[in-house]
């Protein structure tokens, strides 16, 4: 199912790092789900802990300006490329100080300042705005990702754009977060071929199968697909393995996953792994702990600070339909 | 002045001077770089004096051109895509009415989709009932989208000039019996027309004839033969948008004749001028003496050229729908 270990290129105190950006991701899913509980979160929410390795390790191999677009489950996807999480979490909460002021919610974010071209609500669609997004990165030398489900690569998005990005040689990195679940369905139930990296050989697309628990590993086919973009080399697709550890939605407690299943994958935890990792780069239990209290410390500020901010009031809201 | 620019001409001649003026409009669509510059030849050369990078033919992959103008747009780019036929727009929908439209409003107003989807659109070619469609009401109940239909030439150049400086998606209608037609050019070479205000076309007292696109040299000749025939004198809207709607000067108008007909190549049934009826009715009934409809039935556009040509409300038809509201008989 997973593809061998890649070799670790990092000095360690970015190994922490990447841990801490794992440690984040995984936290903040935590409140999420505690403050939906609570009815601060509306609507609904995707969760994606069990994830948090693939767009830590692919935002690792990218420049601050290069662009990103994610998914309805893209939590992890903004706070990897940047995006403060007290401001995500504000939106979140629907409050005024949400990094798009309370309007986008859960599955829309845009945070433009960080290269996060937005989060989609619809299946595929990053795909897109990623390949429009890479249209631009080509002029700037800038590089561009999409990051989607195994559920998009039967969406007609995932094979209009890898067509039109080869064909235009886009900087393009589409990265598939193969969960092996759309919604309630298995992933090889509706997915003819039952492969998505060789998808790509239809395009002539380079295309590998990642380990998408394993944030080095991720991050080592991320720098290659980068570098083979930001060369004028065309797009790369990237296959990450990985497992959302809650069900599709809020309304889903995916109890169609058989037990088994569920526990290999949890003995996989990207964070686990992370720390496998760190114990064999010497790396002190004492400084994994500070790691964990800063992180702790910052989802705690977040919270906090988004449970005291006000709601958008709609008498003082002044939206205009159009830019001017 | 005489009518020395054609439609197609107006319309490279805009995209062309805009390019020039901003590095960062780019064009790209389907056939649109090949030699002949698109199915209605309206873009030949451009490739030609902008480069391949600026300019370039795509796959027959609709979804990716809207899509990929979208994450252009919004990083930073002005793209204008061409939809070849405004029909196919239904593979486009996802990318305009979920992505592009609401960027602006979603994002907190970070940053817009500065974007243009020109298609052609309309009847009368015999090109049948999935290539004859006009598409902008698919398109109008959208916040955040823009439509423009322009009417003539200048209109065209003038429009799409200010379709492509605005920061906002704008879908642009280009009425393909329209294409070869000539009028006189724009006053000035330099001529943008805001988009949002409608034009009275030709003032007249007795009633109001609204529309747009090609129903509006339909109603200036309906209304040139009522003038010349029956004594009756009709003011000539052309909306130029259809969102935003200058319902403030269809509203003037209204206060000025007492009587609005609404022409719309379309069904009436989720039709702009069964919409706007409703409006002026809303804002203006103390002004109306009576409103109605002149609309195409509500079946798909058929292929036949007798069919065809009867189910396409031209010149003669609001001549006539006039005539037989005015009670009056023909003059002929």
């Amino acid at each position: 199912m997973t593809v061998e270990q890649q070799p670790a290129t990092e000095a360690p105190a970015a190994y922490l790092e990447r841990y801490g950006q794992m440690l984040l991701i995984r936290l903040f899913e935590t409140e999420m789900q505690r403050l939906f509980l609570k009815g601060e979160v509306h609507g609904t929410t995707h969760l994606c802990a069990g994830q948090e390795a693939v767009p830590v390790g692919v935002c690792s191999a990218l420049e601050p300006d290069d662009y990103l677009a994610g998914t309805y489950r893209g939590h992890g996807h903004a706070l990897a490329k940047g995006t403060d999480p007290r401001s995500l979490l504000a939106e979140m909460l629907g409050r005024a100080t949400g990094v798009c002021g309370g309007r986008a919610g859960s599955m829309n974010v845009i945070d433009v300042a960080h290269g996060l071209v937005g989060c989609f609500g619809i299946v595929g669609g990053s795909i897109a705005a990623a390949t429009g997004a890479a249209v631009t990165a080509k002029r700037q030398g800038r590089v561009a990702v999409a990051m989607f489900g195994d559920g998009a690569t039967n969406q007609g998005y995932f094979h209009e754009c890898l067509n039109f990005a080869k064909v235009l040689a886009l900087p393009a990195v589409y990265v598939c977060e193969n969960n092996f679940y759309g919604e309630f369905t298995p992933m090889l139930k509706v997915t003819g071929g039952g492969d998505i990296t060789s998808r790509a050989a239809a395009y002539g697309i380079p295309a590998q199968t990642v380990d998408g628990n394993d944030v080095w590993a991720v991050r080592e086919a991320a720098l290659e697909a980068v570098q083979r973009a930001r060369q004028g080399r065309g797009p790369t697709l990237l296959e990450c393995q990985t497992y959302r550890h809650h069900g599709h939605s809020k309304a889903d407690p995916a109890k169609y996953r058989p037990p088994e299943e569920v526990e290999r994958w949890l003995a996989r935890d990207p964070l686990n792994v992370a720390k496998a990792r760190l114990a064999e780069q010497g790396i002190a239990e004492q400084e994994i702990a500070e790691v964990d209290d800063a992180i702790k410390a910052r989802i705690e500020d977040a919270v906090q600070a988004a449970l005291a901010a006000p709601y958008p009031d709609p008498a003082a809201e002044n939206p205009t339909e159009f830019a001017p | 002045m005489s009518d020395t620019l054609e439609f197609r001409v107006a319309i490279r001649t805009a995209i062309v001077e805009e390019m020039e003026r901003d590095e960062s409009v780019v064009f790209f669509g389907e056939d649109i770089a090949a030699e002949q510059g698109g199915v209605f030849a309206v873009t030949p050369g451009i490739q030609e004096i902008f480069g391949a990078e600026r300019v370039f033919d795509t796959p027959i992959s609709e979804l990716a051109i809207t899509g990929a103008a979208f994450g252009a747009a919004v990083t930073g780019l002005r793209p204008i895509i061409e939809i070849m036929f405004g029909d196919f727009m239904g593979l486009s929908m996802d990318s305009l009415v979920n992505q592009s439209a609401k960027y602006w409003y979603l994002s907190g107003e970070q940053h817009a989709a500065p974007m243009v989807v020109r298609s052609a659109v309309g009847g009368g070619g015999r090109f049948g009932a999935i290539h004859s469609q006009t598409h902008a009401t698919w398109f109008q109940g959208i916040p955040g989208l823009k439509i423009a239909f322009p009417s003539s030439p200048a209109e065209a150049k003038g429009l799409l000039k200010a379709a492509i400086r605005d920061d906002n998606p704008v879908i642009f209608l280009e009425h393909k019996r329209l294409y070869s037609i000539k009028g006189p050019p724009p006053q000035s070479a330099e001529e943008v027309i805001p988009l949002g205000r409608a034009n009275v076309a030709r003032p007249g007292r007795d009633l109001t004839i609204v529309s747009v696109g090609k129903g509006v040299p339909d109603a200036l000749q309906a209304a040139a033969q009522l003038a010349e025939n029956d004594g009756i004198e009709a003011e000539v809207v052309d909306l130029r948008t259809l969102r935003p709607l200058d319902l403030e000067t269809v509203l003037e108008s209204v206060a000025r004749t007492n009587r609005l007909v609404a022409v719309e190549e379309g069904p009436a049934t989720g039709g702009w001028a069964s919409g706007l009826l409703g409006l002026v009715a809303e804002h203006g009934l103390h002004d109306l003496d009576d409103a109605w409809l002149l609309t195409t039935g509500e079946l798909p556009i058929p292929y036949s050229p007798t069919l065809e040509d009867a189910f396409i409300p031209g010149a003669e038809a609001i001549a006539s729908s006039v005539r037989e509201r005015a009670g009056v008989a023909s003059a002929r």
